[in-house]
C-alpha cells in the first residue's frame, strides 16, 4: 500500500469494520465485538504506520495528501492530508478506539448495534482529523452525532434519555453556529471552493471575520466544553456506557478543539485578534470553574466529567497563547486529556460502576476498594496523578507547556490558570482518597449505611486489564518521551508552509 | 403550428396513464380479492412504466401551441420523477386499508399525474390553471377516500375549500400546493385525515410539481420586479415577499411540529418546513437556485414519500400513527425502522444523508444570489433564520427515532415476522437511494443539470425567428 494511504486506511478500516457488523447475522452478534476489535486495531496500526512514515525534514507538513473530485458542481472535493497535529489525533483515536471496545466487552444488549454504532464515531472522528476540504470535516463532524445519541439512550445508565438528548442538542446547537460560518466562507471566497490550503491563503473581509470567527470558534468550543457552553459535558458524560465516555472525553471533546484551531483560527486571524482575550478569559473561567464544580461532587463520574471541562479549559487557553509553547502545550494537552478521561471514565464507569453499582464517593469508601479491587485502585492512583500533572505523565508536560505559553501572552490570566491547576489537584486528591483510601472513621460509617458494603465484588476483566494498560502506556510514554509527540507538532506549527504558521508569527513581533 | 395529430402524438405519455387508468377502472368492475388486487396492481405498473419508457426514449425538443406547453430535457427529467413517485403511491396503496374500490382509486392517483405532467409542461398561465386543477381535483377526492371515516371527509373538504379559494389568485394557489404559511393551515389536517397513500402523493409528486411551475412561474413571468430582499436595502417585489414567506414556513412548520404526538401530523408541519427552506432556493434567481430547488425537492420527495410508507405499514398493523405506536418498532421490524431512520435523519438534515448536501446546495445559493463586496452577505439573515431552526428540527425527528429504537414495546404482539412485501421493498429501495445520493450527489445532480442546460438551449432555439 502506498504511503499516503495510510490516514485514509484508518478510516476505511472503520468503515470496514461497520459493515462486517451489518452482514453480521444476529445468532453472531457475539463476534461483533471481535470484529471491532480487529476494526480498531487495523485502524491503530495505520495510525502508526503514518506516524513513523510522516516526514519530519519536509518543508510542507500536510503530507499524505489525497484529493478526489467528489461533487464538482459545487467544487467539493474530497481532500485529505495530515499534518503533524492530526497525526499526533490520529494515534490518540487508535488508542481510545482499541481501549474502547475492550471496556465495552461485556455489553451483551445488541452487540451488533453496539459496536456498529461505536465504530461509526470512530470513523467520523479519523475524518475529521485529517479533512482537507471544509464540506467533508463538515460531514464527518455532524456524522458523529447521531450514534451519540442512540448509544447513550439504548446503553446509558443515571438519566440517560435527558442527558443523550441535551448532548444532541447542544451538539446541533453548535453545528449550525459552524454551518453559518461555512456558508460564509463558500460565499465569500469562490475561487477556493472549500479547500482549507486553498483557504488559508484568501484574505476575508475585515467585517466578516469579526462575526465569523466567534460564531465559529463558539460553535466548535461547544464540543469542546467551553464555557459557558459546557453544560451538556457532564450530564452527558454520566448518562453515556462507558466506552462512549472514553470517547466523549477522550475524542469527540477534542473534535471541537481540533476544528476550532484548524478552521476558525487559521482562516479568520482578523476576528482572532480582535476575540481574542475574552475567548482566553472564557477559557480560564473554565478551568477554573470545572475545577471546583469536581471539587464539591459526591458522584465519581460527575467528578471525572467535571474535570473534563477543567482540562479542555486548559486546551482553549493553550490554543488562544498563540505561541510555539503555548499551542504546543494545547495540542498535548488535547492527547494527555484524551488518554487520561478516558482512563478514569473507564475506571469510574467499568471497573466499579458495573461491580458496585454506586459512583457515591462515600459509599464507595465504605467498600474497602483498595483490597477489593487492587488493580482498579492501582489504576485510579495513577490516572489521578496524570491527571494532576505530576511529572513523568503526559499531564505535566502538556499543562507545564501551556502554563509558560500563558505565561508570555496573558499574564494576568495565568493567576487564575494556576489556580486552577491547583484546585485540580485538590479535586482529583479528595475523590482518590474519599473512594479508595478512606479514613477509618469515615469508611466504617459508610459501610454500616450500606448493606451490601462487604459483598464479594467479581475480579477485574483480562480486558479491562489490558485495555487500562494500554492507556496507562500511553500516558507514561508521553510523559517520558513527549520529544516523539512534540517533533511533529512543532513542525507543524513552525515550517514556513504550514497553514497554521501565522498564529505564531502574530505574536512574536 | 401543431396538427391534431402530431398533439397527439406529443401527449403519448400522459395518454398512457389514461388508458391505463380505464383498464384500470374496467378490471375493477370484478369482485376485489388479493390476487385481483395484484393484478390492478401490476396493470398500474406496466402503464406507468410505459409511460416513463416512452418519455425516456424521445429526447425531443417542442413547443406546443406557439409556447402553451413546452416538452424539453427538464420537463421529461421532472415528469419521469413524477410518474415514479406516482407508482410508489400505488404499490402503498394496494398494501393499504383502501379495500373496497382499489381500482378507482388506483385510477384517480394516475388522473391526478396526467394533471402533474401537464402542470410541468404548461408556459401559460391558462394551461397552469388548468393543470393545477387537474391535479387537484383527484387529490381532493383521494383525501375523502375513507367514507366512512369523518377525518378523511373533515380533511377532503378543507382541502377542496382552500384549494378552490387558493387557486382563483395567483401566487396564493402556488403557495397552497406547497404549503406555505400562510397558506398552510389544510396541510395537518389533510395529512392527518386522508388514506396514508394519498398523503404520500400530495407530498411527494404534487410537491415537485408544483415547486416546478413556481419556480416557472417567477422567473419567466415575472424577471422584472423582482425586489431585493437584501437586510439593509430592501426594495419591493416578489423577493422579499417571497423571502418572508419563506422565513415564517420555516418558523411556523418547526415550532408546530415539535408539539405534536402523531407522525402524520409531524410530517406535515415538517412539510411546510421544508418548503420554506425550498423557497429559500427560489430566491437565487437564476439556474443555480433552480437546480439547488429542483434536486431538493426531488430528494424530499423521496424521502417523505418512504417515510410515509413506513407510517402507513405500521398504521396498518397497530390501528395508528401516534408515536406510541411506533414503539419497540426495531424488534419487530427492524429493516423498517432502520429505513425510518435514514428519513429521519435525512430530513433533518445530518450527512452523510441526501437531506444535508440538498440544504447546503440551496443555502449556498440563497447566500451567494446577492453580489457580495466587502463581506456584505445581503441574505444572511433569512440563513440565521434557516439554520438555527433546521437544528431545532432535529429534536422532533429524534423524538421519532426515540420511540422507535428506545422506548421498550409494551406491546406483546410485535414479534411476528415482517412480510416480505412490495411497499416494503419500496421503501427499503427509496432508503438506499437517500443514502447514495447522500454519499454521491452527483448521480442526481448530474442529469438534473444537464436537463436544466438542455432546457435553456431549447428555450434559446425557441426563441429565434423562423
Amino acid at each position: 500500500m502506498p504511503t499516503a494511504l495510510f490516514p485514509t486506511a484508518t478510516l476505511l478500516s472503520a468503515l470496514a469494520g461497520i459493515l462486517l457488523i451489518l452482514i453480521l447475522p444476529s445468532r453472531w452478534g457475539g463476534a461483533a465485538k471481535w470484529i471491532a476489535l480487529l476494526s480498531a486495531l487495523t485502524g491503530f496500526g495505520f495510525a502508526v504506520a503514518a506516524f513513523r512514515a510522516y516526514d519530519l525534514s519536509a518543508a510542507q507538513p500536510i503530507q499524505f495528501q489525497l484529493d478526489l473530485p467528489w461533487v464538482e458542481a459545487l467544487r467539493i472535493h474530497f481532500a485529505t492530508g495530515t499534518d503533524g497535529v492530526s497525526l499526533v489525533m490520529l494515534l490518540l483515536t487508535g488508542i481510545i478506539a482499541i481501549t474502547g471496545v475492550l471496556f465495552s466487552w461485556n455489553v451483551t444488549q445488541q452487540p451488533r448495534a453496539f459496536f456498529a454504532l461505536f465504530l461509526t464515531i470512530i470513523g467520523g472522528v479519523y475524518g475529521v482529523f485529517q479533512s482537507l476540504d471544509l464540506f467533508l470535516l463538515f460531514v464527518f463532524y455532524e456524522i458523529v452525532i447521531i450514534p451519540k445519541y442512540f448509544l447513550i439512550s439504548n446503553w446509558g445508565s443515571t438519566n440517560r434519555e435527558y442527558g443523550a438528548m441535551k448532548l444532541t442538542i447542544y451538539s446541533v446547537a453548535g453545528s449550525a453556529l459552524v454551518l453559518l460560518g461555512i456558508l460564509g466562507i463558500y460565499v465569500l471566497a469562490p475561487g477556493a471552493a472549500l479547500n482549507l490550503q486553498s483557504l488559508a491563503k484568501v484574505t476575508f473581509p475585515h467585517s466578516f471575520q469579526l462575526w465569523a470567527f466567534p460564531v465559529m470558534f463558539i460553535g466548535f468550543g461547544v464540543l469542546a466544553g467551553l464555557w459557558p457552553f459546557h453544560t451538556w459535558a457532564p450530564t452527558g458524560h454520566v448518562a453515556a456506557p462507558t466506552a462512549v465516555s472514553m470517547l466523549l472525553a477522550g475524542v469527540v471533546m477534542k473534535l471541537g478543539s481540533f476544528s476550532a484551531l484548524r478552521v476558525a483560527m487559521t482562516l479568520f486571524p482578523d476576528g482572532l485578534a480582535a476575540w481574542r482575550m475574552p475567548l482566553a478569559i472564557l477559557a480560564t473561567i473554565g478551568l477554573l470553574y470545572g475545577a471546583l464544580v469536581a471539587l464539591a461532587q459526591r458522584d465519581l463520574k460527575f467528578v471525572v466529567g467535571y474535570s473534563s471541562i477543567n482540562h479542555m479549559g486548559f486546551v482553549l487557553l493553550g490554543l488562544l497563547t498563540l505561541n510555539s509553547l503555548g499551542l504546543t502545550g494545547a495540542v498535548l494537552q488535547m492527547f494527555s486529556h484524551g488518554v487520561i478521561g478516558g482512563l478514569l471514565f473507564a475506571v469510574v464507569g467499568r471497573m466499579l460502576y458495573d461491580r458496585t453499582h454506586t459512583r457515591d464517593i462515600t459509599t464507595l469508601g465504605g467498600m474497602g476498594l483498595a483490597k477489593a479491587l487492587p488493580f482498579a485502585a492501582f489504576t485510579f492512583t495513577l490516572a489521578s496523578a496524570a491527571s494532576m500533572g505530576m511529572p513523568g505523565f503526559s499531564g505535566f508536560i502538556a499543562e507545564i507547556s501551556i502554563l509558560l505559553g500563558a505565561w508570555k501572552s496573558f499574564p494576568v490570566l495565568l493567576i487564575f490558570a494556576m489556580l486552577g491547576a491547583g484546585v485540580t489537584v485538590a479535586f482529583t486528591l479528595r475523590a482518590l482518597q474519599r473512594s479508595f483510601f478512606p479514613s477509618l472513621a469515615a469508611a466504617q460509617s459508610a459501610a454500616a449505611a450500606n448493606p451490601h458494603a462487604t459483598e464479594p465484588l467479581p475480579p477485574i476483566t483480562l480486558p479491562e486489564r489490558l485495555g487500562a494498560a494500554v492507556l496507562m502506556a500511553a500516558t507514561l510514554a508521553a510523559g517520558i518521551f513527549p520529544k516523539f509527540l512534540i517533533d511533529p507538532i512543532l513542525h507543524s506549527f513552525e515550517s514556513p508552509q504550514s497553514l497554521m504558521h501565522h498564529l505564531i508569527q502574530g505574536v512574536t513581533r | 403550428m401543431n396538427t391534431a395529430f402530431q398533439l397527439f402524438k406529443y401527449l403519448t405519455p400522459e395518454s398512457f396513464l389514461a388508458e391505463t387508468a380505464f383498464f384500470v377502472l374496467i378490471a375493477g368492475l370484478f369482485k376485489s380479492t388479493a390476487s385481483r388486487r395484484t393484478m390492478l396492481l401490476s396493470l398500474t405498473l406496466l402503464g406507468g412504466l410505459a409511460s416513463i419508457a416512452w418519455i425516456a426514449l424521445h429526447p425531443e425538443n417542442i413547443v406546443i401551441c406557439h409556447g402553451m406547453a413546452v416538452i424539453d430535457p427538464l420537463t421529461r427529467f421532472i415528469k419521469i420523477a413524477i410518474v415514479g413517485l406516482s407508482l410508489i403511491a400505488c404499490v402503498y396503496a394496494a398494501a393499504s386499508n383502501v379495500r373496497e374500490h382499489l381500482a378507482e382509486y388506483l385510477a384517480l392517483i394516475l388522473f391526478s399525474t396526467i394533471g402533474m405532467m401537464l402542470l410541468v409542461s404548461a408556459e401559460d398561465l391558462l394551461m397552469i390553471f388548468i393543470g393545477l386543477e387537474m391535479t387537484s381535483i383527484p387529490l381532493y377526492l383521494l383525501t375523502g377516500y375513507l367514507k366512512r371515516s369523518a377525518a378523511s371527509a373533515e380533511a377532503a373538504l378543507k382541502y377542496f375549500l382552500f384549494g378552490s379559494v387558493a387557486a382563483a389568485l395567483a401566487l396564493a394557489g402556488f403557495g397552497f400546493k406547497v404549503a406555505a404559511v400562510p397558506f398552510h393551515l389544510w396541510a395537518p389536517d389533510v395529512y392527518e385525515g386522508a388514506p396514508t397513500p394519498s398523503a404520500a402523493l400530495i407530498a411527494s409528486g404534487s410537491k415537485v410539481a408544483g415547486f416546478l411551475i413556481l419556480a416557472k412561474f417567477l422567473t419567466l413571468g415575472f424577471a422584472t420586479g423582482t425586489g431585493s430582499a437584501v437586510w439593509d436595502g430592501l426594495q419591493p417585489g416578489w423577493l422579499p415577499l417571497l423571502a418572508v414567506i419563506a422565513a415564517a414556513s420555516v418558523v411556523v412548520g418547526n415550532l408546530a411540529a415539535l408539539s405534536q404526538s402523531n407522525v402524520k401530523r409531524i410530517l406535515a408541519y415538517s412539510a411546510i418546513a421544508q418548503s420554506g427552506y425550498m423557497l429559500l432556493g427560489l430566491l437565487a434567481t437564476g439556474v443555480n437556485g433552480l437546480t439547488a430547488v429542483l434536486f431538493y425537492v426531488i430528494v424530499y420527495a423521496l424521502t417523505t414519500l418512504g417515510a410515509f410508507g413506513v407510517v402507513g405499514i405500521v398504521e396498518q398493523r397497530r390501528g395508528g400513527a401516534q408515536l406510541h405506536h411506533f414503539e419497540g418498532l426495531h424488534r419487530s421490524a427492524p429493516g423498517l425502522a432502520l429505513c425510518m431512520g435514514v428519513f429521519m435523519i435525512s430530513l433533518a438534515g445530518i450527512p452523510p444523508l441526501a437531506g444535508f448536501f440538498g440544504k447546503f446546495y440551496l443555502f449556498t445559493g440563497a447566500l451567494g444570489s446577492v453580489s457580495s463586496q466587502n463581506g456584505n452577505l445581503g441574505l444572511l439573515w433569512i440563513l440565521i433564520v434557516a439554520v438555527v431552526f433546521n437544528a431545532v428540527s432535529l429534536y422532533y425527528y429524534l423524538i421519532v427515532l426515540k420511540h422507535i429504537f428506545v422506548v421498550p414495546s409494551t406491546e406483546a404482539a410485535t414479534s411476528a415476522p415482517q412480510p416480505r412485501s412490495a411497499a416494503g421493498f419500496c421503501i427499503g429501495l427509496l432508503a438506499v437511494a437517500i443514502l447514495v445520493l447522500g454519499l454521491y450527489p452527483p448521480l442526481l445532480l448530474s442529469p438534473l443539470q444537464r436537463a436544466i442546460h438542455g432546457a435553456t438551449e431549447a428555450a434559446k432555439v425557441a426563441a429565434q425567428p423562423l
